[in-house]
């Protein structure tokens, strides 16, 4: 699928830039090219894709949905409508407070929480364009599990009280007219969220490509498997808790961790970091502390981080 | 008249009141907009997503920021 433009790599490389081919220096810059024109083609297809389908799928029309569920059900749904409603730490706590105040159950607002940053588009395509579709599908896959079951978890550990109390004072009514939209403006909304994004995300994307390509052409293969490869029990939770604060980078930070891979961390560990870097994020946790206790994040956090770590461990053993 | 964005502080939000401010003054409205961060206005309206731009307190545009054409035409549609 990407034949061409390995093609263009090797044009660009050998014959415009008239690098001499099979050195380290041809090997980095091929790779860097092959991968940032890869990524970005598919940046744009996906996250246009995602639009428009969002654009039938408002967080408000989730509510809808959600608010007359039942909690297992619930919880499921809430996962899954988490992949395509993307995350900014700038809407969580409207999202918060407009699932809860309509009635959503906390265990399944939270599912929601967890399934929204940790599987959004933009790892998507970075998974799909630098693994391919079985890792991607695998991240998804357990993504889900995580929010499904995290969710269903804090909602049995009844946790109501550690939410702050002026959350239950308002109720509102899920039911609202949104402004309706053509297909146009599905178009516009689509063609705008998208290079809202690229604009967000280019410059991570291109620095983590860059190391990337660097750490491809120049380290030898295997040469962190000594210390983070399989057997190193400790590599999975240092990912994690690495990871915490990387939130806002995590559009470079996946290449990097790409060829990181390549020169012998393993998959799980892999897989664990950049569920960490989407997942647990410490600017959403402040924002968070607005309308709920620190306790109550913790055990959020805790419960996530658990679950991300036994995913970790558990492709260690399976994709020796 | 009443043009207000409604926003929880982050960056969209400001440059989205920046050019509102712009575009309305363009568009010859003499009302001041205003710029609120009051997230449970937003949440009152039923809307999950900042920053909101409203007009008469009826949201007209959710989570976006448009550019300068597309945002006239949303404003010189809703006054």
């Amino acid at each position: 699928m990407f034949y061409p433009i390995q093609l263009l790599a090797d044009f660009l490389t050998y014959t415009i830039l008239g690098i001499v081919p099979k050195t380290l220096l041809a090997s980095a810059v091929n790779f860097f090219i092959f991968d940032t024109i890869k990524i970005f083609i598919l940046l744009f297809v996906i996250i246009f894709v995602v639009s428009i389908i969002r654009s039938y799928l408002l967080p408000e029309k989730i509510r809808a949905i959600l608010s007359r569920k039942n909690k297992y059900v619930g919880n499921v749904l809430a996962s899954l409508l988490g992949i395509i409603t993307p995350f900014c730490s700038c809407s969580a706590i409207p999202l918060f407070l407009g699932f809860v105040q309509a009635g959503v159950p906390l265990g399944t607002t939270f599912s929601f929480l967890i399934a929204s940053p940790m599987i959004n588009e933009v790892a998507l395509v970075l998974l799909l364009g630098l693994f391919g579709w079985k890792i991607a599908l695998i991240y998804i896959t357990s993504g889900l599990v995580i929010a499904i079951l995290s969710g269903i978890i804090i909602g049995k550990l009844k946790v109501e009280n550690l939410v702050e109390s002026f959350v239950y004072e308002n109720s509102i009514n899920g039911n609202i007219d949104l402004p309706s939209m053509t297909m146009k403006d599905r178009v516009n909304y689509a063609f705008d969220y998208t290079k809202d994004i690229l604009k967000k995300v280019w410059l991570y994307v291109l620095i983590g490509i860059g190391i990337g390509a660097w750490i491809h052409g120049y380290l030898p293969a295997d040469f962190l498997a000594q210390y983070a490869g399989s057997g190193k029990w400790y590599a999975v939770p240092l990912a994690v808790l690495v990871g915490i604060p990387l939130y806002s980078n995590a559009a470079g930070v996946i290449p990097l961790v790409s060829a990181l891979t390549e020169k012998g961390v393993s998959m799980g560990t892999t897989l664990a970091f950049m569920m960490s870097v989407t997942a647990l994020s410490l600017p959403e946790f402040m924002i968070l502390k607005k309308v709920m206790k620190t306790k109550l994040i913790l055990i959020f956090a805790g419960i996530v981080g658990v679950g991300i770590m036994f995913t970790g461990y558990l492709f260690n053993f399976i994709l020796k | 008249m009443k043009i207000e964005v409604i926003g929880s502080g982050c960056k969209k939000c400001k440059a989205l009141f920046e050019l509102t401010k712009e575009v309305s003054s363009e568009l010859g409205i003499n009302d001041e907009v205003i710029y609120s961060n009051d997230i449970n206005k937003i949440v009152a309206m039923g809307i999950m997503q900042s920053p909101v731009l409203a007009i008469n307190d009826k949201p007209v545009l959710v989570s976006m920021l448009p550019d300068k054409k597309r945002l006239k035409d949303i404003i010189s549609k809703n006054i």
